[in-house]
This record gives C-alpha cells, sequence and structure tokens, in this order.
C-alpha cells in the first residue's frame, strides 16, 4: 500500500463577517486538492463561503500536561470581569 | 479534528509527567465520570484507545461499504429528481466515511492502514450491506429502515466520550435526517401506487426488516464489549434498548404505510407500552458478518477494484505535489479535480 497523503487540518468560514472555524481534517496530494477535498467534504450544504487548509504537520499544540500551568493563573484575576465591581444602582450608563 | 501528526509527543512518552499509571487511569476515570470529553493528545488507558480504533473504523467502513448497494441503483432511478437525491445521499455516505476516517486516525492509526485493513478482509462492517438491492423499492426500505436504525445507534453517540468522535457524529446526524425521510417518501409513493409497484415495497420490508433489527448488533446478554463501554461512555445505551426503541417508532409507520411486518408474533404489549417482537436468527446474522451473507464478496471486491482503478490517479496526483512542491496549480474558473474515488460496477 502506498504512502498515505499528507494530512491537512480544514478551517471554514461560516458567512461573511464570521471567523475561519476548525471543522476536519483530510488528505490530500498538494494545497489545491486539499481545498477542493474540503469543499466535498465539508461544504456540501452551504456551510462556508472560504477555506483555509494547513498541514496538520505545522500546526504546533499546547501540551494538555500544562495546561493548569498555563491556565491556572487567569483563574484568580476576577478583577479583570466587570462583575467584580460594586456600582450604585442609581448610576446608570456603566 | 486534531490528529497524531501534530508536532508534540504524547504525554506518555515524556518520562516523570505524571505519578505512575494507577494515578493516570484514576484521573482518566474521574474525567469520564464528569462527563469531560477525551481529546486526542490526552492521556488514555490503552484498551479505551484500540475500543475506539474498532468502533470507528468499523463506522467508517460501514459508511463506505454502504455506498454500494445504492449506488447500485443511480442509473436506473425513476425520475431525475430520485437521481439527484440518491446522488446526494450517497455522497454524503462518503463523507461520513472520511470525517470518521479522520477521527481514527486521531488515535494514531493511518488511513493508509485503516483501508488496508478493509481491502484484505480483516475489517469488520455493518452487516446490512451485504444484502442485494433486487429493485428500486429496496432504496426506498434502505433509507427508511437502515439510515432510520443507523439514526437510532448514532445520536447518542453524538455525546460520545471521545471529543472527535461525538464531533464527526454530530455533523453525520445532521445529514442522515434527510436520508430516512426520502426513504420513506419513495416508499409512500410505492404504497400509494399501482397493486404491482405496493407488492415491490411489501417484498422490499420483508427482506430488510430482520436484517436493520440485526444492525443494532447481539442481544445484551452476549455482547461482549457493551458493558464496557458504556463505563467509558461511548455507548450510552445497549443494543437491545436502541432495538427496542427502533422497532417502537418504526411499526407505526409500516402500518401508515399500510404494509406489512413479516412477524407473524409481533404484538404490542399493553403493560410496558413496547411492540414485542419474534426471536431473531441471530445465526443468520453471524454468517452474514462472518462472510457468508448474499454479497460479501462482492462489496469487497468492488472495492478492491475501485481502490486499484484510482491507483494512477492517485500516483499520479503524488509525482504532480512533488513537481509542484506541494502547492498545487492556481484555481481555475469552474475547475473541477477528477475524485480519486472511482466507481465500480455492482452486478446485481
Ligand atoms: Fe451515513
Ligand atoms: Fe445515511
Amino acid at each position: 500500500m502506498s504512502d498515505d497523503w499528507p494530512l491537512f487540518e480544514v478551517f471554514i468560514r461560516a458567512r461573511s463577517g464570521l471567523e475561519h472555524k476548525h471543522v476536519g481534517s483530510l488528505h490530500a496530494a498538494d494545497v489545491r486538492m486539499a481545498i477542493e477535498h474540503a469543499r466535498d467534504v465539508y461544504t456540501r450544504r452551504q456551510e462556508g463561503v472560504s477555506i483555509w487548509v494547513v498541514r496538520s504537520s505545522e500546526i504546533v499544540a499546547s501540551d494538555p500536561e500544562e495546561a493548569e500551568a498555563l491556565f491556572e493563573p487567569a483563574r484568580d484575576k476576577v478583577y479583570r470581569h466587570p462583575t467584580f465591581y460594586t456600582i450604585p444602582d442609581e448610576v446608570k450608563n456603566l | 479534528m486534531y490528529t497524531q501528526a501534530l508536532d508534540s509527543p504524547a504525554p506518555e512518552a515524556r518520562p516523570g509527567s505524571s505519578g505512575g499509571q494507577a494515578a493516570l487511569e484514576r484521573r482518566f476515570e474521574e474525567r469520564i465520570e464528569r462527563d469531560e470529553k477525551i481529546e486526542p493528545k490526552d492521556w488514555m488507558p490503552d484498551a479505551y484507545r484500540q475500543t475506539l480504533i474498532r468502533q470507528i473504523s468499523q463506522h467508517a467502513h460501514s459508511e463506505i461499504v454502504g455506498m454500494l448497494p445504492e449506488g447500485n441503483w443511480i442509473t436506473r432511478a425513476p425520475s431525475l429528481r430520485r437521481k439527484a437525491v440518491l446522488i446526494a445521499k450517497v455522497q454524503d455516505e462518503g463523507g461520513h466515511g472520511m470525517y470518521l476516517y479522520s477521527a481514527a486516525e486521531t488515535l494514531g492509526i493511518a488511513r493508509a492502514e485503516l483501508l488496508e485493513q478493509l481491502l484484505d478482509g480483516r475489517a469488520k462492517y455493518s452487516s446490512i450491506f451485504n444484502y442485494p438491492t433486487l429493485t428500486w423499492a429496496d432504496v426506498g426500505a434502505i433509507g427508511w429502515l437502515v439510515d432510520g436504525a443507523a439514526i437510532m445507534n448514532q445520536i447518542p453517540i453524538c455525546r460520545c466520550s471521545y471529543g472527535p468522535y461525538a464531533r464527526a457524529m454530530v455533523r453525520i446526524c445532521k445529514e442522515e435526517s434527510f436520508h430516512q425521510r426520502q426513504g420513506f417518501e419513495i416508499m409512500l409513493a410505492l404504497a400509494r401506487g399501482t397493486g404491482e409497484q405496493r407488492a415491490m415495497a411489501q417484498d422490499a420490508l420483508n427482506r430488510w426488516w430482520w436484517p436493520s433489527i440485526m444492525m443494532f448488533g447481539p442481544s445484551d446478554a452476549t455482547s461482549t464489549h457493551t458493558a464496557q463501554s458504556m463505563r467509558w461512555r461511548i455507548k450510552r445505551f445497549t443494543n437491545d434498548e436502541l432495538r427496542q426503541k427502533f422497532i417502537d417508532v418504526t411499526v407505526p409507520q409500516a402500518e401508515f404505510l399500510g404494509l406489512k411486518i413479516p412477524d407473524p408474533a409481533l404484538r404490542r404489549d399493553e403493560i410496558s407500552q413496547h411492540y414485542l417482537t419474534g426471536p431473531i436468527d441471530w445465526s443468520e446474522f453471524k454468517a452474514v458478518l462472518q462472510g457468508n451473507g448474499p454479497c460479501n464478496h462482492e462489496r469487497l471486491q468492488a472495492r478492491r477494484t475501485a481502490h486499484e482503478a484510482g491507483r494512477w490517479v492517485r500516483e499520479a496526483a503524488a509525482a504532480y505535489a512533488a513537481k509542484h512542491g506541494g502547492r498545487g496549480a492556481q484555481p481555475r474558473s469552474a475547475a473541477h479535480i477528477a475524485s480519486p474515488r472511482a466507481e465500480a460496477p455492482c452486478h446485481e
């Protein structure tokens, strides 16, 4: 059996004004074919107006084992949210 | 779906990342308990990984082989509308196969390996696709019953503990609903047609009913995987529970069509409010699963032929990509590239 074509991650913009969102992955010989396949596999029902493909091997991801070190420090900084502050009811437009 | 091609090592490969196997297992069980999703790079027990690879790949193979019985009728659909619908449905099934192969690959198995398992006959796929489609009514019966049963099976998997599988299933379930409705519509047109058309619809129901209810797998008493899969929240209901749900919704639909379910023992139990069927002939199910169904050989042969016939396309595409540094040509207007998934003839 021949080797697999490289793997691509597919991102789709559902409507103009929205961001591209990861929808899945597929194999293709090159970027052009990756776009064509993404069209066939992920947009059969007008799910998108724009497609990005990127080789999966090009994506660098954070390590789940480091999730605490990365995200925990933000947990006790509730003062970054507007609800942290008490403002009298009479004050409007704030 | 995120895949193993991502460039950081799997956590278990790193020494001293987290105190021992037992602790990892306990943390995994707790996450499952909290209904958290497990993602590809998270630590998971090997048995969980292997169970998922087996289940997701069998599911993917079923979608791919499932294109054959219906694809067989595309050129003979009775109208342009029916033909357009059938092409769209069969194309969806191909898409489902692609979503599921991607999901399986996130667990560390290569696409080429999955295909090889299917083509050399090692892999299993749903035994329902080893039955022939003899008349146009079979296309109706497949949409109504086979896709109906598949939906019943797949909806709970949208909440499966493994993220990529659950996400693929959400997408699939959204697309399945039209499959079942178009099938029922075909049955309805036949049921309201001439005597001959009604007989055709009844004949299709006669042949597809029992294989459809066997699609839910062996009864709970003999199912080997159910208990562990339910603990891992890969499965949410047992085979018998899903089968009963399917029977309960389908019997009234058959009544609406004026067709008779081919089971003389079928009756509604007033106390449980369920339809109870006669005994299921599991020896037939096992025979088909072991390769002795009416079309097992033909289905695999069709896939092998398609794979071989598409070889030159794959090779040409790879050579072209190598020559252009993986960039491909700039898109032309209204350009259509030939799909490497070549169709093979099926003689039914
Ligand atoms: Fe499907
Ligand atoms: Fe379907």
